[in-house]
């Protein structure tokens, strides 16, 4: 390869040098176009040279035998946000260990990871993707946080023929309208936490409700889904108002103001992150929460909730995941071996990255094979144990059916957590098989 | 009534954090001429390092403001430091440079900052003292907030004393108003413009910890807080103090009450503000005309087709077509989104090396060319060479509209303009999600069959990209590019030779946009998706960063950029998390090691040898 590569760039070399010895000084504006020129030809040939090397060394590591590794391609977004993107790879990287640890699969052969950042690019999310299927001869994808990079990456794997477990993305489409053959989604998505918090919201005697959300795709689809499944059960309430900030640049003041000025009895709030521990901060200094009842999306979960310590607010009905509080023998045996192997507790993230890769690592097995085709049709059904509990993924729509935690938060010993909480079996809140199947396009 | 009130005080509060940092910025810009990009990071800094004091010593009045004003002073140190150390040395190349060496330092800050603090949010102490609310007109209202609408008056005369009352700030003034002039009567400009990076960045900083007891400190403050402070200080007029304060009170009030009027469309009306701002006035609402805004490199090498040159291209491009046949399918990828950004990078260069024009929106055009792609595939079923046709036109389109506004204006203010449609067009495909798709994009834009395969479309796109960089390139050598630089480097003798500067440039960007949304269309049929990620701002800088590595005086130093900007970060990225600080640090240490762009140094010691 070397020897080759010489061959290529020697010619080069020798322009680049002729063009020194001799000068021609009556017509230096060329000299210099040249002396550019060749500059790019020389990094050029340089580029492929490295470019080569790169990918032959890929194939050399991916020779095909029984006994080698089982590759999985993971592409997140770490550095764009790390405060969700570090718990879960921590939770990944517990359950490779494990798996390992217990034989591998496919009867004793070892399960690799090759974990790859998009830089929150859907772009480079499809570049990184490629890479991994070419170079790395990954055998199925997993990973992603972001929707719309959700969205390019299940559209990646259907035309490339490979199986994909999106993660953590939210949206409805990656299951329903823009659903694929070769995509699966593990955690509950908008509908699903929308409906369970529906449930909750029913049950309040307010009539008059506002929403605040996030002004993209998100935000937008869980206050669709929230109005239509609440009118639906709640024929009475109103919505009286709206504000729709811009992701990260929630305007707090002015918003809540805006709020309060509609007197709404209940509101709903799908904000998080910055956005929310401003909302909170100023609503609690302008009274917005006195006497009303907010419902709120994800508030719950350790991410969210804790970084606003002993001002978490208190009251309000949110979906979450309480860590300290759950006891099932499942989520403590995950919560033992990551406190131990972290030395800190587990994140929604954590438990997310975690199901993840036990659950490819249960199709791997069920499939009995690395094929792409037989690997779509083990998780189709798929059935294992979850830190949650028992998840399935639907056959008819490729969504698992792990659940959340819906309760009340409060704050206990200088930090937010929840309370009064249940398990909200995803299997519970999702429409029929026949109903999403409308949704889905025809494969 | 009482409503409208306390919703105007919340206004101020804003405005009072907006004027605060944009204060710095345009302190900044006035004297040392410096588009500081890092200044968003010095206020983000300020804020961790706030919170980090506030937190320890925060618990008693007096030191919470101590902690206050010591983050603040930390920042102006560490803005001092990016002085003496950087772009002390960059005063004598070109000034866009020195944004460029700004830019690298946001990157090296973001992964800094996020190993010292962390990645999780952090939320600070509120003020003691300042936590409950007063009652106004029956409508509760923070008390902080109302310290912070004090504040923002009470800066402001501060630093109209400095400026007015001692001899340091009349020497700036008098700095601000002719570098050489008072060089010439010996003041030490160095020694002034660190301490004017000092008390800009410390402005910033006091602005960042401000903001601890308000949100949680977080890693996105650099990029939200640089983006707001440039529109204050674009609407404001750059370089003037009082124009910032009135331009923040303004977006203040705009923000306020735009989200009662308008709740839908909060991300655009601060865009579409400065864009009316900048058409009805030209230099802002008080600035001067003859604040001399950055201008790309000023004297630029005549340059000469030669045949041996046109050779050597011919080379490159057999060796680039050849590459299919030696490397991967991984590498052939690359090298397409390689061929692809060298034809962005080349289109704007027609604006910068050739006119003159620093456009910060160049990425609306490859955004338009994706989308226009893409929608025609989606809509209507186009094929895909009809989709690529469509793709230049589109753009091209999109830029004769934006370019019309945007070429009566110049410099920086040219640059915002066409900032501000970008935005617009960006947000237009992030919020129109019936037509658009919203974030979450278009997919399913694959190539046609007989393209599918990685090596056609790559050639398929080289052939295309070579197609459009000769006609970029003997627009430059024709006419019209001669024409082009005479506006450039005197648009009054260009004038006075009979040539109409303005219909020339008008021209350049709706040729330099036609050329970028064929990249963009190329680059959408890459992908298989368009997200409005590809109009982002961070797209636009991206091409000025390759056109600054590359070097602004040489046609082929824009795909020497692209290629070394796209490499760099593609395989730094593949390779660790702190991509960022790397690539952030190589280009510090190019920017100082080349400060002519790496062709342009080439050059130079050729002619110097």
């Amino acid at each position: 390869m070397n020897a080759g590569h010489a061959g290529e760039t020697s010619p080069f070399r020798a322009a680049v040098a002729r063009t020194d010895r001799h000068p021609k000084p009556e017509r230096p504006r060329m000299l210099h176009r040249r002396q550019t020129l060749s500059l790019l030809m020389t990094s050029a040939v340089a580029l492929i040279a490295a470019l080569t090397a790169g990918s032959t060394s890929a194939l050399a590591q991916a020779a095909p035998a029984s006994s080698a590794p089982v590759r999985v391609g993971e592409i997140n977004s770490y550095t764009g946000l790390p405060a969700f993107t570090i718990p879960y790879r921590q939770g990944w990287q517990l359950a490779v260990e494990e798996i390992n640890a217990k034989g591998g699969v496919l009867g004793g052969r070892k399960l690799e990871v090759v974990s790859r950042d998009d830089a929150g690019k859907p772009d480079d999310a499809v570049r990184v993707a490629q890479e991994l299927l070419s170079s790395e001869k990954v055998d199925l994808l997993a990973g992603t946080y972001f929707s719309h990079i959700g969205l390019a990456v299940a559209d990646f794997a259907a035309r490339n023929k490979v199986p994909f477990v999106a993660a953590e993305p939210l949206t409805d489409a990656i299951t329903w309208s823009k659903g694929n053959r070769y995509s699966f989604r593990l955690r509950p998505s908008t509908y699903m936490q929308a409906a369970m918090l529906v449930e909750e919201a029913a049950k309040l005697p307010a009539k008059r409700w506002a929403t605040v959300a996030p002004n993209y795709e998100y935000g937008q689809s869980a206050v669709t889904w929230f109005k239509q499944l609440l009118k639906e059960k709640r024929p009475d309430v109103e919505f009286v108002a709206e504000q729709w900030p811009a992701q990260g640049k929630l305007e707090a003041g002015p918003t809540v103001q805006a709020l309060a000025a509609a007197n709404p009895e209940a509101i709903f709030n799908v904000t998080f992150g910055a956005d929310l521990a401003k909302l909170v901060r100023e609503g609690e200094g302008r009274g917005l929460f006195k006497n009303r009842r907010v419902v709120s999306l994800l508030t719950g979960e350790p991410e969210y909730l804790e970084p606003m310590k002993d001002e978490a607010p208190e009251g309000w009905i949110v979906t979450g995941y309480p860590w300290e509080q759950i006891d099932t023998p499942e989520h403590k045996a995950f919560r033992d071996a990551y406190s131990a192997r972290f030395k800190e507790s587990p994140r929604q993230g954590s438990v997310v990255g975690y199901a993840t890769l036990k659950a490819i690592a249960a199709a791997l097995d069920k499939a009995g094979s690395t094929e792409p085709d037989k690997l779509v049709a083990a998780f189709r059904g798929l059935s294992l144990s979850s830190p949650f509990g028992p998840i399935t993924f639907r056959a008819s729509d490729h969504q698992a059916t792990m659940g959340a935690y819906v309760g009340v938060t409060t704050v206990k010993d200088g930090r937010g957590t929840m309370k009064d909480w249940r398990y909200a079996d995803g299997a519970a809140y999702l429409p029929g098989d026949e109903a999403v199947r409308a949704l889905r396009p025809a494969e | 009534m009482s409503f409208l009130l306390v919703q105007a005080l919340s206004g101020l509060a804003t405005a009072a954090t907006l004027f605060l940092v944009s204060s710095g910025l345009t302190i900044v810009f006035g004297v040392t001429r410096i588009v500081n990009f890092a200044h968003g990071s010095l206020c983000m800094i300020g804020a961790y390092l706030g919170w980090s004091l506030i937190e320890r010593f925060g618990g008693s009045v007096g030191g919470f403001w101590g902690s206050v004003a010591l983050a603040s002073l930390g920042a102006g140190a560490l803005g001092a430091a990016m002085e003496v150390g950087l772009l002390r040395r960059l005063y004598r190349s070109p000034e866009l440079f020195q944004l460029l060496g700004t830019f690298g330092v946001v990157l090296v800050a973001q992964d800094a900052v996020a190993w010292v603090w962390g990645p999780e949010d952090l939320m600070g102490r509120r003020a003691p003292g300042l936590k409950g609310s007063v009652d106004i007109l029956g409508q509760p209202f923070p008390l902080y907030d109302l310290v912070l609408i004090g504040l923002g008056p009470l800066v402001l005369g501060l630093l109209w004393l400095l400026f007015t009352r001692t001899r340091w700030g009349v020497l700036v003034r008098a700095a601000t108003q002719d570098r050489d002039m008072a060089s010439a009567l010996g003041v030490d400009p160095a020694r002034l413009f660190t301490g004017v990076l000092f008390l800009g960045s410390a402005l910033a900083g006091l602005g960042g910890a401000l903001q601890v007891p308000r949100e949680a400190v977080n890693l996105h403050m650099d990029m939200a807080m640089i983006v707001e402070a440039f529109v204050v200080v674009v609407v404001g007029g750059m370089g003037s103090l009082t124009g910032a304060f009135l331009a923040a009170l303004l977006i203040g009030q705009l923000q306020a009450f735009g989200i009662l009027v308008f709740p839908q469309i909060t991300l655009v009306l601060v865009f579409l503000f400065m864009a009316v701002v900048l058409v009805l006035r030209p230099h802002g609402l008080m600035g001067r005309a003859e604040d001399a805004p950055p201008a790309a490199a000023a004297a630029a090498p005549v340059l000469r087709l030669g045949n041996r040159g046109g050779w050597i291209a011919l080379a490159l491009l057999a060796l680039l077509a050849t590459a299919p046949l030696l490397v991967g399918d991984y590498a052939v990828i690359v090298l397409t989104e390689m061929v692809i950004l060298a034809l962005f990078a080349a289109s704007l260069h027609v604006l910068i090396g050739l006119g003159g024009l620093v456009s910060f929106g160049h990425a609306a055009y490859f955004g338009l060319g994706a989308y226009g792609a893409a929608l025609l595939v989606r809509h209507l079923g186009a094929p895909m060479p009809l989709a690529l046709a469509a793709a230049p036109l589109v753009a091209g389109l999109g830029a004769l509209i934006a370019g019309w506004f945007c070429v009566r204006r110049s410099g920086l203010y040219f640059a915002m303009l066409t900032l501000a449609f970008a935005q617009i067009t960006w947000s237009v495909a992030f919020q129109w999600s019936g037509f658009t798709g919203g974030d979450n994009g278009l997919l399913g834009i694959w190539p046609s069959a007989w393209a599918s395969g990685k090596a056609v479309y790559y050639w398929l796109t080289l052939a295309l990209c070579a197609g459009a960089l000769a006609l970029l390139r003997r627009a430059a050598f024709a006419p019209f590019g001669y024409a082009l630089r005479a506006g450039r480097d005197s648009a009054l003798r260009a004038e006075s030779v009979g040539i109409d500067v303005r219909r020339h440039q008008w021209c350049a960007f709706a040729l330099a946009g036609s050329a970028a949304g064929l990249a963009g269309g190329l680059y959408a049929f890459a992908k298989g998706s368009v997200f409005p990620t590809l109009m982002a701002v961070s797209v636009s800088v991206d091409a000025l960063v390759m056109i600054l590595l590359g070097g602004v005086q040489t046609v082929s130093g824009p795909l020497a950029g692209a290629a070394l900007f796209h490499l760099l970060e593609s395989q730094v990225m593949r390779a660790t998390d702190l991509w960022r600080l790397l690539l952030g640090l190589t280009i510090v240490a190019l920017v100082l090691l080349f400060p002519r762009g790496i062709v342009g140094v080439l050059s130079n010691r050729r002619e110097r040898s």
